[in-house]
């Protein structure tokens, strides 16, 4: 019973900051000291063209108004317009919010594969050449912009190795010879769907140096979180009494430390995930990949601030919903946290 | 007549001063750590480097914007030692002179956000009650926000310039403070010491300011240690974008947004830059995890 | 008497510190024989508890046994690899801990943690496993047994959490059981219930007990024999009737001299002059002499084992002339 009540309470004051969040995005987009009424129509347009456009926009009426009418646009799915394209914003965002979706959760699978188990393994051979070579590893991923980091593998691998595409989602070859059928926007999905394996490898080309570059501050994030909690854990009486009770090194790392230590590892994720997706920004740009990312970037350049409002609310309700499924994973995982 | 007030014998000590003294002793026990006095080692260098570099750079004006069009995209050279960017501009001394915005973007965030940051916190902690819920609310609605993505929304509303950047980026960052400070403070709270101040008199400012903060700073020194490195890495991701420093006006964060350009014809364009910005995260990296680990074996945080 | 279960001789153990070498063991001789109960009493840092958890073979980082052996019948557990000792914890030697709170795991009921032992240790079914289970939890006098395994740690009392530390620790049918101030922070009644249960527990389920504490009288109530441990050497030992009442070793009678119960009202405590020795400096002779009233120049020598009755020794030169060395 407390679980569940610890639970619905969390998920109101999600809700609750979930408003709060919109209600900054709104103001700080209102901040953007230029007339959207303008950029709408055009310099050339007339002064009526204009305040028609304002009235239009609702921009004639007050703040909170405004602001209501777009809350109970988003919620039917209506994101508007963007001042630019002209274009309904949310048909770009299901175009680009996949392609984003795709990168940052390949990159998540990575930090799981590899951050954790080199965390676990840093911490169990404590102050060995494995724990060493771990921790300068970790080091080096944590302190690197990672957009510099795309832009050394695309040195690497393109330049030099010429292995691998240096940008996009797939080649103009495979778009002309195995189209891509559009289905859930996911392409590694899609392609695999249809059987076709052609596309398929050729989109994991184009996808793994950017979520290569992507991963490598989670990675660090999570050996260096993994290591200090494990290492924590470790010294614990109830880990020495699983020694005691003979218990073997693989049950003792895996199977019970590495539980105890898991909650604080998964907030590391969590905030890490939500890094990943600004930080899949950075490497959209170096990887031409055309994502929420560069969307927002050219957004906020031609100051189409409709796009850079959706776009900061979208990636927003992501964050604060991830750290809802963390703080709900934590409450499942242990017992004494619906007594707090 | 004057009473002469005396100082009772546990108030001559003040919380601050045993801070200034715990801070000796850490410091000796910092200085067994060889990894973090190199790092500290070299980030005095880049310090140094970045005061003068007027008077260390081989070609002080093509840092400050002079193209030099014959020579561009030039490989390392004995006359250039990392090479030239695309318009021919020695990049050592263009590096040199870009260490500037980034390690003062790093050091004044930090500074800015803990200021703000950490009184913020022991008051919400200290204080309780609505007070204390107000400035929480309102430090977790920052804590919704990606930070870049935060940065980079208010730098673009602001105006892209170096000063919005550094504004942006510390609004991203004070919330941090504000939490590590009130969970200091909420526990603080309930020891024997404060609760005998309070017992005869001491008003709740007097004991924030003279108690709850000094034994805040400390966990709030190992952060920043540890935040300015990734202030550093934010600040150049904003100027990638565009959003900082200004070319011609030479910084790591932007000198790569034009290197990715031409990654196939000048790749120690690049290279160095990043391998600056780099290095230099490594560093307070490091360093901070020596600080941690002196002043603060028991925090769990990330390392 | 048969032969012993477990023999320790001459064990010596070291920890590198920061501040040097910290000599913690310095020449444990030990006896523990089948169904026995006893007690290793000495003060706080004396090595009782590195004694114990060397036997097992869980001495912790920095340490290292430098000397010495460790007879588990007959079978030198220094000299084993660590899979024997992987087979032999949990197994044949068993431990419970002082503070079950936090030798419990939190995020695991005790159902779980019970049947994880077994399971490594054993190959059984499932509902075998749970029937056993509930058996030791009887057997530990838990009430309300089938609850129980679906409880988590946090949820239980002191004295219920420490009975299913040692239902754990006899799930496997151990030999020996080594008990770390198992009533150190328990309630005084339920103090008395737990040693209760273990002197049962030793007839019922044929354990030998090792009682590692600093408290004499727990060891004056439950224990058989008793040595008794001064700065990682063992003064004295014997059965406990000789030892607290016909004390040889100096320490051994200061140290009774200074229990409250001893010193009759509104005298001031007899303690012992001095402070124990930090283990820095390594010992030569006996690591009582520096507090002893009655030290002599040979006590710089170690001190030889003298036997006042055949049961009971004791590791002093007040007494070598009276037996054999």
């Amino acid at each position: 019973m407390g679980k569940v009540e610890y639970i619905i309470k969390r998920l109101l004051l999600a809700l609750l900051v979930l408003v709060g969040v919109s209600i900054i995005t709104f103001v700080i987009a209102r901040l953007i000291p230029s007339d959207p009424a303008a950029l709408y129509v055009g310099p050339r347009a007339k002064p009526e063209t204009r305040e028609a456009a304002r009235i239009k926009l609702g921009l004639d009426r007050p703040l909170y108004q405004q602001y209501l009418r777009y809350v109970g646009e988003v919620l039917r799915g209506d994101f508007g317009i963007s001042v630019r394209s002209r274009r309904p914003i949310v048909d770009d965002l299901k175009v680009f919010l996949p392609a984003t979706l795709e990168l940052v959760l390949l990159s998540m699978i990575f930090t799981l594969v590899i951050g954790i188990p080199l965390g676990v393994l840093s911490a169990a051979f404590k102050d060995t050449w494995v724990d060493h070579s771990s921790r300068i590893f970790a080091v080096i991923n944590v302190s690197m912009p990672v957009f510099w980091l795309a832009l050394l593998l695309q040195l690497l691998f393109v330049r030099q190795l010429g292995l691998l595409p240096v940008g996009g989602r797939v080649s103009k070859e495979i778009a002309i010879l195995a189209p891509i059928e559009r289905i859930t926007g996911f392409y590694l999905v899609d392609t695999a769907l249809r059987g076709n394996w052609s596309a398929f490898r050729d989109v994991l080309q184009h996808l793994i140096l950017p979520s290569v570059a992507l991963a490598s501050y989670a990675i660090g994030l999570s050996i260096r979180m993994t290591r200090a909690t494990m290492v924590e854990v470790l010294q614990q009486k109830y880990i020495t009494a699983a020694w005691a009770a003979g218990l073997t090194r693989r049950t003792v790392y895996f199977k019970l430390a590495l539980k105890n230590a898991i909650v604080p590892t998964l907030m590391v994720l969590s905030l890490s995930f939500v890094w990943q997706v600004s930080g899949a920004m950075l490497v959209e740009i170096v990887f031409l990949w055309p994502g929420l990312g560069t969307y927002l970037v050219n957004a906020i350049l031609t100051i189409d601030f409709p796009i850079v409002v959706s776009v900061a609310l979208i990636v927003t309700v992501f964050y604060v919903f991830s750290n809802l499924f963390v703080d709900v994973l934590q409450a499942m995982i242990d017992p004494r946290v619906s007594l707090e | 007549m004057t009473v002469k007030r005396e100082k009772t014998p546990g108030q001559a000590q003040s919380a601050w001063s045993a801070r200034f003294l715990e801070y000796g002793l850490m410091w000796r026990a910092l200085r067994r750590d060889r990894l973090a006095v190199i790092s500290l080692a070299i980030i005095l260098i880049f310090v140094l480097g970045a005061v003068f570099a007027p008077w260390l750079a081989p070609y002080p004006d093509q840092a400050l914007g002079k193209s030099n069009l014959a020579e561009k995209l030039d490989p390392p050279s004995a006359a250039h030692p990392l090479g030239t960017d695309d318009v021919g501009r020695d990049l050592l001394s263009r590096i040199l002179y870009g260490s500037r915005p980034s390690l003062s973007i790093g050091i004044f965030v930090v500074g800015l956000a803990m200021l703000i940051g950490t009184p913020l916190g022991a008051i919400a902690g200290y204080s309780g009650g609505w007070i204390d819920q107000a400035i929480m609310r309102i430090t977790d609605i920052f804590l919704s926000f990606p930070a870049l993505l935060l940065a980079i929304a208010v730098s673009a509303a602001l105006g892209a310039s170096f000063f919005n950047a550094m504004l942006s980026i510390t609004l991203t960052w004070w919330p941090w403070y504000t939490r590590l400070a009130r969970a200091q403070a909420v526990s603080l709270k309930e020891q024997t010491f404060v609760e005998a101040s309070r017992a005869i008199g001491v008003p709740g400012f007097t004991i924030i300011r003279r108690h709850i903060i000094p034994n805040v700073l400390t966990p709030a020194l190992v952060q920043a240690t540890m935040d300015i490195g990734s202030a550093i890495l934010m600040g150049s991701a904003l100027s990638f974008v565009g959003l900082g420093v200004q070319l011609p006006k030479a910084d790591w964060g932007n000198m790569l947004n034009v290197a990715r350009l031409y990654f196939n014809d000048g790749p120690w364009f690049a290279i160095f830059p990043g391998l600056a910005i780099l290095l230099i995260a490594m560093c307070f990296n490091l360093l901070g995890d020596g600080v941690r680990d002196v002043l603060d074996p028991q925090s769990r945080r990330t390392g | 008497m048969d032969q012993p279960l477990v023999i320790v001789r001459d064990l010596r153990l070291q920890f590198r510190t920061y501040a040097g070498i910290v000599h913690a063991l310095n020449g444990i001789d030990l006896e523990i024989y089948e169904q026995d109960m006893l007690g290793l009493v000495g003060e706080t840092g004396c090595g009782k508890s590195m004694t114990g958890l060397s036997i097992l073979g869980l001495v912790p980082r920095g340490g290292e046994i430098v000397s010495g052996s460790i007879r588990f019948r007959g079978e030198d557990l220094l000299a084993k690899p660590e899979s024997y000792m992987q087979q032999i914890r949990g197994a044949r030697i068993a431990m419970v801990f002082q503070d079950p709170a936090t030798s419990l795991n939190p995020l695991f009921t005790v159902g779980q943690q019970l049947e994880t032992v077994m399971r490594r240790h054993q190959r059984a079914a499932k509902d075998e496993m749970r029937d056993r289970a509930l058996e030791l939890f009887k057997v530990v006098e838990l009430p309300d047994p089938a609850r129980i395994l679906d409880t988590y740690p946090h949820e239980l009392s002191g004295g219920m959490k420490q009975r299913a530390s040692i239902a754990i620790a006899l799930s496997c049918g151990a030999d020996l059981l080594i008990v770390d101030e198992p009533t150190t922070d328990l309630d005084v009644t339920v103090q008395a219930q737990i040693l209760d249960l273990l002197r049962r527990l030793r007839e019922t389920q044929g354990v030998a007990i090792l009682m590692i504490t600093h408290d004499l009288a727990v060891v004056a109530e439950t224990c058989q024999r008793v040595a008794v441990l001064y700065a990682g050497q063992v003064v004295e030992s014997g059965p406990v009737d000789e030892v607290l009442f016909e004390a040889k070793h100096p320490y051994t009678r200061a140290l009774l001299e200074a229990s409250p119960k001893r010193s009759s009202r509104g005298q001031p405590l007899q303690a012992i002059p001095g402070t124990v020795p930090s283990g820095l400096q390594p010992l030569e002779g006996c690591s009582f002499s520096p507090r002893c009233p009655h030290a002599m120049d040979v006590c710089a020598q170690p001190p030889p084992r003298a036997s006042v009755t055949p049961a009971h020794a004791v590791y002093c030169f007040l007494y070598s002339d009276a037996e054999e060395r």
